[in-house]
């Protein structure tokens, strides 16, 4: 055994400790650049829509690729954290929470988009399908209503996903602390004492969970696809979407979670705990993830050149030739290219490379949503319409203001919560016999007395 | 009997004079937005001539094509709205209610032609050209999508009017602003379910064809040349 468990408890709680006058400062330039994001927002609800790029006849821009990018961020988390859990994988342990809680925060963010990207945002609530007086229900033929659905059940699934493992977390914290800070993590343990009962049931929740967000997730980013694919829009209008939108969400949602891990690691010194193993077979999924991706974007590309159809091929080349090119290409060679290079190649990879990778993959995925948004609204049937699109500042600081809004999250997250799971750890170190595991079904079944553990 | 209003264009009558560009905006309360936000792809007009050329300098011909909002029968605009706002009428029509609208702006995504309009500023008047506005129509506050109506103000008088005199709504009684305004009458508007009507014998006219016509959208423009 590797670490005893005083030490290891000590180690994680660690964080939730000490608070250096950097964590303070840092939160500090978080909010303000949230904050900053928070204005143009204000600003853009008291002057109009009109302070953004979005014109006529490019309607959606920077704030639906937002939208799709962190909706496709959230896939990281609750999805590869529950087909671990099932497998069984051992090395998933001090992962798998990281992963779930990418996936909270992430769809919190791209969830407020489609609020956010209104022309009135503050009648949102028209999306939600409530008795009115008038009796006016939402269009459920409407893809953006199915994306209401979708996201809601995605946000509530992987919220008690992450909750359900917290508990007996949030207990250890409980027992080491005192005051106020004692009574708070109490409330949240559920009162949580450790019997052999509140074990199984929990292990029975999170299985419960675990096969049930799997289709979930894939549903979600299918419905998100469902947004482009229903509308009569050159390459948008394809059936590839839904698959080619679920690879791709969990493609740029494993390269968020390195990079949360990676930070993670190096700032609350998590080296003994997150070790090479994790990120090397984390980035062996991040490379198979790419060719996935690479399969299934040259599907795309080959059938629209193929065949050649009057209005898909003005939108293919606009990205292939056109004033898209550089973009498109940058796209390709941070999806594509370098993972296949610092991935790929063994003597390559190394902590700094598979951080490197995982950087330029979120690039490249936020570029593939853009890419697929724009240009085809900028060449529709008529190239009379044809047009193209700039984001203006308002967007920018909103677009940058969620990425801090996510580090800010993440960083009060890892404040009050263990990041790495206590108990999982701990019950890694110490397999259960099978005697223990009799035991524990003998009990669940009743044929056994439950004593505290 | 239910009206199934439609319009003919007749291309080669067009002169591209935009005059119906004008009256619709006159009709309609359009907002003008000014050149800076015109140069930024915020014009609103619910119907435009749009112009193509044919051969190479100087030998050029120029096409015109008025383009405004095909009133499709299947119209992709309407299933995509998630509150309604962008739904059919008893007489055929794409109705679009601002009160309803929430600006998703999906159904000008899902526009094949690219006639819906959003509102990206609350309309302003300089004095005294807010005395000009039509009080039969209602002027769209920011954030909501619009588009061209075929005048329903003046199809809903023209019915209210046939059904004070008790009697049906001749065919030629009711011009919305750009068939009223153009020239040429390159324009002509009637009821589809008339076979008399003036709009139904264009539509069996050998010369026409419908925009975008494989896209299955079922226009109810017709053009002709």
């Amino acid at each position: 055994m590797a670490i005893n468990e005083q030490r290891l408890t000590a180690d994680l709680l660690k964080p939730l400790q000490r608070t250096s006058a950097v964590w303070f400062l840092w939160v500090a330039l978080l909010l303000g650049v949230v904050g900053a994001g928070a204005v143009g927002f204000g600003y853009q609800l008291w002057q109009g829509f009109g302070i953004t790029g979005i014109k006529w006849p490019i309607y959606w821009g920077f704030f639906i690729t937002n939208f799709v990018f962190w909706i496709g961020i959230s896939h990281a988390g609750t999805l590869i954290s529950a087909i671990l859990r099932m497998v069984q994988a051992e090395w998933r342990r001090p992962v798998t929470r990281c992963a779930e809680v990418i996936t909270a925060f992430a769809l919190m963010i791209g969830g407020l988009f489609p609020i956010i990207h209104l022309g009135k945002p503050w009648l949102f609530f028209w999306l939600v399908p409530y008795p009115s007086s008038r009796m006016i229900w939402p269009n459920f033929r409407s893809p953006l209503v199915w994306d209401f659905f979708a996201i809601s059940t995605y946000l509530t699934g992987s919220l008690l996903f992450l909750f359900l493992p917290m508990i007996p977390d949030f207990a250890i914290v409980r027992d080491h602390s005192s005051g106020i800070r004692k009574k708070i993590y109490g409330l949240l343990a559920l009162g949580w004492r450790g019997t052999t009962m509140q074990w199984h049931r929990l292990e029975t929740a999170m299985q419960i969970m675990a096969v049930a967000i799997i289709p979930v997730a894939v549903s979600v980013h299918t419905i998100v696809s469902f947004d482009f694919s229903m509308a009569p829009v050159p390459m948008w209008h394809s059936t590839i979407f839904g698959p080619y939108f679920v690879a791709g969400a969990i493609f740029s949602g494993i390269a968020g979670l390195i990079l949360a891990m990676a930070t993670l690691r190096k700032f609350l010194h998590l080296e003994e705990y997150l070790k090479p193993i994790h990120f090397e077979n984390l980035a062996k999924l991040l490379l198979t993830m790419s060719l996935l991706w690479g399969y299934f974007t040259f599907n795309e590309r080959l059938t629209v050149w193929y065949g050649n159809g009057a209005a898909e091929v003005n939108s293919f080349l606009a990205t292939q030739k056109g004033s898209f090119a550089p973009l498109y290409w940058t796209m390709v060679i941070c999806n594509f290219v370098v993972p296949m290079i610092l991935l790929g190649i063994r003597q390559l990879r190394t902590m700094s490379t598979m951080v490197i990778a995982s950087l330029t993959v979120c690039v490249g995925m936020w570029l593939e949503r853009f890419l697929i948004v724009v240009p085809s609204l900028g060449h529709k049937y008529l190239p009379y319409s044809w047009s193209y699109y700039r984001p203006r500042p308002n967007e920018i600081f909103i677009t940058v203001a969620t990425f801090a809004a996510m580090m800010l999250l993440y960083t009060l997250f890892a404040k009050f919560v263990p990041i790495i799971s206590i108990w999982e750890m701990k019950a890694g170190e110490h397999q259960p016999s099978e005697a223990g595991a009799e035991r524990v079904h003998a009990v669940a079944e009743g044929r056994l007395e439950e004593t505290h553990a | 009997m239910a009206h199934r209003w439609g319009m003919a264009v007749d291309l080669d009558r067009c002169t591209g004079c935009e005059a119906c560009v004008a009256a619709c905006h006159a009709e309609n309360n359009i907002a003008t937005v000014g050149e800076l936000q015109a140069s930024r792809g915020r014009a609103l007009h619910w119907i435009r001539v749009e112009r193509y050329f044919e051969g190479e300098f100087p030998d050029v011909k120029v096409k015109y094509r008025p383009v405004m909002c095909q009133q499709c029968d299947a119209a992709p605009c309407e299933p995509v709205c998630p509150t309604y706002a962008s739904s059919h009428n008893e007489d055929g029509l794409n109705a679009q209610i601002y009160n309803r609208c929430i600006g998703t702006r999906y159904c000008a995504n899902a526009c094949p032609y690219n006639v819906r309009f959003f509102d990206f500023f609350n309309p302003a008047w300089e004095k005294p050209l807010h005395l000009q506005l039509n009080p039969d129509v209602s002027v769209r506050e920011v954030g909501v999508m619009e588009k061209c109506t075929f005048c329903t103000q003046r199809i809903t008088a023209a019915k209210i009017q046939a059904k004070a005199e008790k009697r049906e709504v001749k065919d030629g009684e009711i011009k919305p602003a750009c068939v009223q305004s153009c020239p040429a009458k390159a324009l002509v508007f009637g009821d589809l379910n008339d076979p008399e009507s003036e709009v139904s014998r264009l539509f069996e006219s050998p010369r026409g064809s419908k925009l975008l016509e494989d896209l299955g959208t079922i226009p109810k423009v017709q053009y002709l040349g």
